[in-house]
């Protein structure tokens, strides 16, 4: 190949990877701009029943009809989106603050505490959120907060690995040497040189976990271990509507597709984000 | 003298395996102590009272005294625990309170649904990943590429209990060709047989493996090309090995390793995810075991099931860790 020709390739590639984030920055937008418009208006009240009016098809009073007890189906969905983005939110959050403090403990101390925090996540990956909240939900019940706390748990070992990796890189860099060599302390370098940057590593990783505990979330509350009743939620819509499959399958269409559509949003999100970060991974493709 | 230096390389090779293997055995054995140890602890210890949890609200002091002394709750906690180990060890695992019969004979029974199911959604991922995987890497830029790279985009992002309903939607609720869940049993006494079993094991099958064959094909796509710019890859093909030669002797052994690590890692996936397509399917498997065991507030049950799911994700990675150093030797070394 001679130059001329993978220039313009190039190119195309890397349009076609930034396209990919505009498509996801859009989707997401879109569902934060619906959970925000959510506490000032929804089409109506999402958790008022109305029996009389239950199982009713798309019309222009209730844009994709109504559920088994009447609930307006966009209402539901749009209040839904806030669960979604509340549990991403948590758990990625939990995630983040003892993953990456254990994984940056790890790259500085290194030696049996290194050890112990690798083995240890190593070990978590043994309970997938689902078995943790299978167990917190055996002792302490089903709920919202037992699937954030499960999914958050799950998260700790993921920030934790990548975040002691990173950092390792980072930290035998030139200017880490030279801040040492300027007297600066392990507890400075770390928050003004390491951390700065593997910034960028640590939020692709958090866009990608947001859309597994938006799954995870959604799985949960179809099984009925999350968001419990009257709380609308993603997972428990397909829940309900699984019952109706026969008289209305529609139902069990919306809820997945607004599951699907967040995730691939912050899916092609976290890709687009990774290639503006490294161009050379771009390349690499 | 080359003679001399290839025996001392293959006998330093043999004491490396030796000592990985040692690590690899002693870190499986621990992982699956520190397992046992913290579910122990939650279920166990934690609640306090696990007879007072299983009871619920309506329990009174006698009724609470009588079922922790049935059950051996009233025994100090570093007793039940070994003796917990020592049942697992000799495959008893206590009497379930809900079914009052044998947690062994219950699991027992609900494996023969869950193995099968995650055994046919292992396969049909592999078949559809490398397939999709290897078709897009042999068209890598072109349209075909980009389609099957698009489409495995939109598979990562679905929830595969929602596909699972979309597939009865149109297989069973239209089309009619499947039943929209439950599970008529092996054998042909009990109505069933290995035909209508394995048919009421399609659709769940390929619930779970689409989703999951989505983003192997991704990884089996990567590995290939990045494989196929290997200097050796070029040197084999001027050697004169046919294409297909190379693909199956050279670039599908050497993409393994990074395919084999990431299949590792969705054998977990795989395992919750069966826990929640058997709920959707009605399928009665250890998924809905465990649930059914929650609802009932049967602890022991719940303790047994999870030990047993944790320990196979365990297991599984266990495997992966040794089938490295049977695809790559280089890694025996590396890892000593």
């Amino acid at each position: 190949m001679t130059g001329p020709t993978v220039i313009p390739r190039r190119r195309s590639r890397q349009h076609w990877w930034r396209a990919n984030f505009v498509v996801g920055a859009v989707l997401v937008s879109a569902l934060l701009a619906l959970a925000l418009l959510s506490f000032v208006w929804t089409p109506w009240p999402a958790t008022e029943l109305d029996i009389p009016n239950k199982l009713k098809p798309p019309s222009a009073a209730h844009w994709l009809g109504t559920d088994s007890l009447g609930r307006d189906i966009v209402s539901l969905l749009i209040v839904g989106s806030r669960v979604s983005i509340a549990v991403g939110l948590i758990a990625v959050g939990i995630g983040m603050t003892f993953g990456v403090g254990l994984g940056l403990l790890a790259a500085v101390r290194r030696g049996w505490i290194e050890e112990a925090v690798m083995r240890l996540s190593d070990f978590a990956f043994a309970f997938p959120a689902l078995l943790s909240a299978i167990m917190l939900a055996a002792i302490y019940g089903p709920g919202l907060v037992t699937s954030i706390v499960a999914i958050g748990i799950f998260n700790v070992p993921v920030f934790a690995r990548i975040t002691r990796a990173s950092a390792l890189v980072v930290r035998s860099r030139e200017f880490v040497l030279a801040a040492r060599a300027l007297g600066k302390g392990e507890g400075r370098i770390t928050l003004e040189h390491v951390l700065p940057n593997i910034a960028a590593i640590l939020i692709v990783q958090a866009t990608i976990q947001f859309a597994v505990a938006i799954l995870a979330e959604a799985a949960l509350s179809y099984l009925g271990l999350g968001t419990q009743p009257p709380t609308p939620s993603w997972g428990r819509m397909l829940n309900e509507a699984q019952q109706q499959l026969f008289r209305a399958p529609m139902l069990a269409v919306y809820p997945g597709a607004a599951i699907a559509l967040t995730v691939l949003g912050l899916n092609l999100m976290g890709d687009g984000l990774r290639d503006i970060f490294d161009p050379r991974l771009t390349q690499r493709r | 003298m080359r003679h001399h230096k290839n025996l001392r390389a293959r006998g330093r090779g043999g004491t490396d395996i030796g000592f990985f293997l040692f690590k690899r055995v002693a870190s499986f054995v621990a992982t699956l102590l520190a397992a046992s140890l913290v579910i122990f602890l939650v279920l166990d210890v934690l609640p306090g009272s696990a007879a007072e949890v299983m009871l619920g609200d309506s329990a009174t002091p006698e009724s609470v005294a009588a079922l922790s002394k049935k059950l051996g709750l009233d025994r100090p906690a570093p007793v039940r625990y070994l003796d917990w180990m020592r049942g697992l060890s000799v495959g008893d695992l206590g009497t379930s309170v809900a079914y009052n019969a044998p947690i062994a004979e219950i699991v027992g029974e609900r494996l023969a649904v869950t193995v099968p199911l995650a055994l046919m959604a292992m396969a049909l991922t592999t078949v559809l990943a490398f397939a999709l995987g290897l078709f897009a890497a042999a068209r890598h830029g072109r349209a075909a590429d980009v389609g099957v790279m698009a489409a495995s985009q939109v598979g990562i992002a679905i929830p595969n209990f929602w596909f699972a309903i979309l597939l009865i939607l149109v297989f069973a609720v239209k089309l009619r060709w499947f039943s929209a869940g439950g599970f008529p049993g092996w054998s042909v006494e009990a109505g069933g047989g290995p035909g209508p079993a394995l048919r009421a094991l399609v659709l769940p099958a390929v619930a779970l493996a689409v989703v999951q064959a989505a983003i192997l094909a991704r990884i089996v796509r990567s590995a290939v090309i990045d494989v196929q710019r290997e200097d050796f890859v070029r040197t084999a093909r001027a050697k004169g090995v046919s294409r297909r030669g190379v693909l199956w002797g050279h670039v599908l052994r050497n993409a393994m390793v990074p395919v084999l690590t990431i299949m590792g890692l969705q054998f977990a996936n795989l395992l919750t995810g069966t826990v929640v397509i058997e709920n959707v399917f009605s399928l009665p498997g250890l998924g809905r075991l465990v649930f059914q065991a929650i609802a009932n507030r049967d602890l022991l049950v719940v303790r047994d099931v999870v030990m047993l799911l944790a320990a196979a994700v365990v297991v599984i990675n266990f495997v992966v860790d040794l089938l490295y150093v049977v695809i790559d030797p280089r890694l025996r070394v590396q890892s000593a």
